[in-house]
């Protein structure tokens, strides 16, 4: 007999309304339907274009980063300002490896070096390239890389207690470094440019509307599974002590539970869902530069994550989506205007609704 | 070593300094096992602070603190509540976005670690014993609520009931009849007195009245240090406990 | 040796100015003639010291000395040709006059004693820096000369310098000793190439250019840990700003201000808007930076209030929350600006007395305006503690953080308590501001970078307690600058960010750690 059958109605927190989850199901419907209608015939009534393919994988992405901002937000309380970091390192694992493939067909025509390194005359791969010629390999790196870093961060300051503002701010300041230090040429991973003119993925041409398809659906598949992922953690016993982990972490501690290890564990595993929407990021939009690790794009994840409504999953699906379609929006007619309404959003959104979008389909929880 | 004893709690020459002043000064207490304790003294007497030090959550900043062979402070919170040691603070703190059944079912005796949770299924008799204790603390009809919505007696209730089903083999009890009724009082009594025998309680208190009803040894406390200890009539007859309670 | 004696005889001629000048035309005219009367003229007009003669020199040095036909000789100069002793225009160009290797030879060393004497301290200096790297043996009797008249001791210094490179190339080796004495009593990175120089070209006085390298290396050392030194405390003086108000709204109030950032910003631009408005009073501009600093303060207070009133005041204990919607009024912040001001960078003017540098003993220089920024920052310091520890504010600021409720029981207004301590510590902010528009690129975007840096050292320097701001903001920049040199600007920062990270391992309460119950919190 499973926990939540033992008591099932209380746990709203879990349970979005039936409008909540109508709109989700329905959302990914559509998603799932967006790459078929594609193919249409141009002067179909049902035809959508390239760009609204492209911009949804984008999106899609996005919201595999915040399912992995609200799961150790929402849940564990851990604000992390800096997981726009994992996103950009999963990006840049998954970016190597589409350089390596690039192979002979650079500008410079190296068989091995990508144009960058040939253009600074480095005449060896250095050694933290090696094996990325290989997909799966490069795929363990994405997700491994983002998942060591979170270890390491969350393991010092989890143990120290840092708790609160300072772990935001320590999290901020962990992806402004990393930031700096992408930027740097000697680093070996293309200085301010960055990766691009990428040509194929696993035998995949990339600039075909098949490959996009792929590329989309792999997308939607994984959003899927960090989705069923999150929601099976935030339904079981973990998943409640996350929640008391949030509201009294010390209360927590003397029932005996060894509270830095929980953290550390969402912690990792949340850096890692959101490496990998970073690695499923970079061929969908061809390009990875240090510009990802800026604080300002992981504060706008969190941003997402609040405006949908935190500690409910379906929330963070719903502030990614539309926050992002009111930026494409938006910044298509004024852009001057958008940072006016995203600076907005961060203000309205934790003075007004802190239950976000989500909360306004909810019963009031508790009864 | 002298504190030794499988299930005793030996505290030696606890001493603990913050910015110079001494919250406890060479504090000793020996609790045997399946002892009932009572612990009295006024305000700053070092009560919340020596909770603190046998709980983890303050170093000592000389003395030793053992539980069994275990010496405590080399250890952390969750660690010593591993041990087998509660605790029940002054204010009740429980965990308001879950309910009653979920705040018992964190508390209940299992493994610990995020795997283990992770894979947690609530088996029959964990059930069971959940149930018992709702029973037992009376919150049977309130088993799916929130602990946000609960009255100020029933969250003390609710952590005595999450203390308990931690099994534990020693109890730390912060001023447990803090708001409560008089009959909400006297049934705490009767529950610490029949919880004891099979493991130690150690009850911090103010109301008299209640440390009488528990009919247990009583340890006062005064600046940091051991001022009198025996039974409620022995020290309620100690001229520097009325010294200390009415004099100056 | 003759014409060592015809120099020293010319030399001794020169205050007889009367006699000079009176021969000078004489002197002169040969420069129109043969090779040989040429170099003669040359020499002559060298050792006569008049400064007329300078120009004369350097027109034939470098082919613009012309002849006419009847010898009258001209001078072309930015395409106009003009006579060249009357200085009247001439009328119509005439013929180059040639010189060769003699005639050059002579004229290197007319122009160098020409400058070496002129009356201008600049050419003076510039003469002797020529000679310093020419340096030839030959110039030592010159050089002993003009330093015997040189009253000015910088130029002096020089004079010294190339006189000891010039004895360095003597063939003697007491000269040779006496200048390498003298080049490694310098701190000059120049004085110990020519050493090595040297001490490659001949084993004779070895022992004495080793140990002359040595104590220059030790000088150089030294000169590069005070520099140094001097460039942390710069930029310690500007985290000081910059996290002071964090210290305060921060560290006093619990309250996380991620729009601090844009509140130095603001004081930044209040600074640049003071400046403009000033422009067209003559007698206020040049005070335009001391009089930004009160209206920075009052600016960013200003909006310091409005935010802690309208919006932070509603999230007390919620400091996540906070955070997140400060971010946000940053961002409108800078987005409003960016609309008003535009994108690009505003320049603000330095006055006069922050300019240029400052030598000290040592010969380490210092920049004047980052001199001045440390002492701003100390001032700023100093007034904040007074503000906390002896005004009425201060007082019930201190109260109204250590208990709340009790301190509004005793009638301290705590809501007005909170606005101006917010106002204060935003203040302090903008003031930052105004030192920063100094040293950095007043944009919009300008306080993003100083909202992690202050964060860092309030909290390295332990939350709540201004001595830890001030230390910790020193360290971090001591320690930033002496990471620089080797391990590069950005690896220094990153350095930085991960000591502070372990750093917090060992004291998670930074350096000065409040204790006891409020600190449990």
């Amino acid at each position: 007999m499973s926990a939540t059958t033992a008591h099932p109605p209380v746990r709203t927190a879990l349970r979005p309304g039936l409008v909540l989850r109508g709109l989700l199901l329905g959302g990914l419907a559509i998603l799932a339907l967006l790459p078929v209608l594609n193919q249409l015939p141009q002067d179909s009534a049902l035809h959508v274009s390239d760009f609204v393919v492209a911009v949804s994988g984008k999106w899609i992405c996005y919201a595999i980063l915040a399912l992995a901002i609200d799961l150790a937000w929402g849940y564990a309380g851990i604000l992390s300002l800096g997981h726009g970091a994992f996103f950009a390192l999963g990006g840049y694992a998954m970016g190597m490896h589409l350089m390596r493939l690039i192979g002979p067909r650079g500008v410079y025509g190296h068989p091995v070096l990508p144009d960058f390194m040939v253009f600074l005359g480095w005449t060896e791969l250095p050694w933290y390239w090696w094996g990325f010629q290989h997909f799966p390999f490069a795929l363990l790196m994405a997700l491994a890389v983002p998942g060591l870093l979170a270890g390491l961060v969350g393991w010092l300051a989890f143990r120290s207690r840092i708790t609160g503002v300072y772990l935001s701010i320590i999290t901020q300041a962990m992806t402004y470094a990393l930031m700096l230090a992408f930027f740097r040429n000697d680093m070996g991973f293309g200085g301010n440019n960055g990766f691009t003119d990428f040509k194929e993925l696993l035998g995949m041409p990339l600039n075909t509307s098949g490959a996009r398809a792929a590329l989309f659906y792999a997308a939607l598949l994984a959003l899927g599974a960090a989705l069923l992922l999150c929601r099976h953690i935030a339904r079981s016993k973990l998943g409640r002590v996350l929640v008391a982990v949030r509201d009294a972490e010390s209360r927590l501690r003397f029932l005996g539970y060894d509270t830095t290890a929980v953290k550390l564990s969402v912690f990792v595993l949340s850096a890692m869902i959101a490496g990998l929407a970073g690695a499923l990021y970079v061929p969908l939009v061809g390009i990875i530069n240090p510009g990802e690790f800026s604080p300002g794009n992981s504060i706008e994840a969190v941003v997402w994550v609040a405006v949908g409504g935190r500690g409910t999953l379906v929330g963070a699906l719903l502030g990614a989506f539309s926050v992002n379609a009111l930026k494409t929006w938006l910044t298509s007619f004024a852009p001057d205007l958008w940072l006016f309404v995203l600076g907005g959003l961060f203000v309205a959104v934790t003075l007004l609704l802190p239950r976000g979008l989500a909360g306004l389909f909810r019963r009031e929880e508790g009864r | 070593m002298i504190g030794g004893v499988e299930g005793r709690l030996y505290l030696d020459g606890v001493s603990v300094v913050f910015d110079g002043f001494r919250a406890l000064n060479a504090l000793s207490l020996i609790i045997e096992p399946g002892e009932l304790r009572a612990i009295i003294g006024p305000n700053g007497a070092g009560k919340t602070t020596m909770m603190d030090i046998i709980t983890g959550k303050t170093r000592p900043t000389a003395g030793t603190v053992s539980f069994g062979e275990h010496d405590l402070t080399r250890m952390d919170e969750a660690e010593i509540a591993n041990l087998g040691i509660g605790r029940k603070f002054q204010k009740p703190t429980v965990f308001d976005a879950l309910t009653v059944f979920e705040n018992l079912e964190l508390a209940l005796k299992a493994p610990r670690d995020p795997w283990s949770c992770l894979r947690w299924r609530l088996a029959e008799g964990a059930r069971r014993r959940i149930e018992t204790v709702m029973e037992e603390i009376g919150l049977t009809e309130r088993a799916r609520d929130r602990a946000a919505i609960l009255s100020h007696g029933q969250r003390q209730w609710l952590e005595i009931g999450m203390l308990l089903i931690q099994e534990p083999r020693l109890l730390l009890v912060d001023e447990p009849v803090a708001g409560m009724t008089d009959q909400e009082t006297e049934s705490t009594a009767a529950l610490l007195r029949g919880i004891a025998g099979r493991r130690s309680v150690v009850v911090v208190e103010h109301d008299l009245e209640f440390v009488r009803a528990l009919g247990s040894k009583v340890t006062v406390l005064c600046e940091g240090s051991v001022l009198s200890e025996g039974s409620i009539d022995h020290v309620q007859n100690d001229p520097r406990v009325i010294e200390v309670y009415l004099g100056r | 040796m003759f014409r060592l004696l015809c120099l020293l005889a010319s030399l001794l001629l020169i205050p007889a100015a009367s006699q000079a000048q009176e021969s000078f035309e004489a002197t002169a005219a040969p420069l129109a003639g043969s090779f040989t009367a040429q170099a003669e003229a040359v020499e002559r007009l060298g050792a006569l010291g008049d400064p007329r003669a300078l120009p004369l020199l350097q027109a034939l040095a470098e082919g613009r000395l012309q002849k006419q036909a009847d010898g009258t000789l001209l001078i072309a100069q930015n395409g106009a040709v003009r006579e060249a002793l009357s200085g009247a225009p001439a009328a119509g160009p005439g013929e180059v006059v040639r010189i060769n290797n003699r005639v050059r030879a002579a004229l290197r060393g007319a122009l160098g004693r020409l400058q070496l004497m002129s009356p201008e301290e600049a050419v003076r200096a510039a003469a002797a820096e020529g000679l310093f790297r020419s340096r030839s043996a030959e110039n030592i009797p010159l050089l002993e000369q003009a330093l015997a008249r040189e009253t000015v001791p910088a130029v002096g210094r020089r004079m010294e310098m190339a006189l000891a490179a010039a004895r360095l190339m003597s063939g003697d080796v007491a000269t040779r000793r006496a200048g390498i004495a003298t080049l490694g009593a310098s701190s000059s990175a120049e004085a110990r190439g020519l050493l090595l120089e040297a001490r490659a070209a001949g084993a004779e006085t070895a022992d004495g250019i080793d140990a002359a390298i040595a104590a220059i290396d030790g000088r150089l050392k030294l000169r590069q840990m005070a520099e140094t030194a001097f460039q942390g405390l710069s930029l310690g003086s500007i985290l000081l700003l910059a996290a002071l108000g964090l210290a305060v709204t921060f560290g006093v109030m619990g309250v996380i201000n991620m729009a601090h950032g844009e509140m130095v910003m603001l004081g930044a631009y209040t600074t640049v808007m003071v400046q403009e408005a000033l422009r067209g009073i003559p007698w206020l501009a040049a005070w335009s930076l001391p009089l930004s600093v009160p209206a920075a303060f009052l600016v960013t207070a200003a909006v310091g209030v409005a935010l802690e009133r309208g919006l932070i005041r509603h999230l007390y204990g919620r400091p996540l929350e906070t955070l997140l919607m400060t971010f946000g009024v940053g961002m409108i912040l800078q987005q409003a600006v960016r609309l008003i001001f535009g994108a690009q960078n505003r320049e603000v003017v330095s006055p006069a007395w922050m300019q240029g540098t400052l030598t000290l003993p040592g010969d380490v220089t210092v920049t004047q305006n980052r001199l001045w920024i440390i002492l701003f920052a100390l001032v700023v310091l100093g007034l904040t503690v007074a503000a906390i520890r002896f005004t009425r504010f201060g007082l019930e600021m201190r109260a109204v953080v250590q208990n709340r409720r009790i301190a509004a029981t005793m009638g301290i207004r705590t809501g007005r308590v909170d606005a101006m301590t917010f106002a204060f510590g935003s203040g302090i902010a903008g003031m930052a501001g105004v030192a920063v528009s100094q040293i950095d690129n007043v944009s919009p975007n300008l306080g993003t970078g100083y909202i992690i840096d202050s964060f860092m050292v309030v909290v390295f320097g332990g939350v709540g307690s201004l001595a830890g701001t001030m230390i910790g903001a020193f360290t971090l920049g001591l320690v930033n600058k002496m990471l620089e040199p080797w391990a590069g600007a950005v690896l220094a920062k990153i350095a930085v960010l991960v000591g502070i990270m372990l750093f917090i391992q060992r004291r998670p309460k930074g350096l000065f750690a409040l204790r006891g119950r409020a600190a449990e919190q």
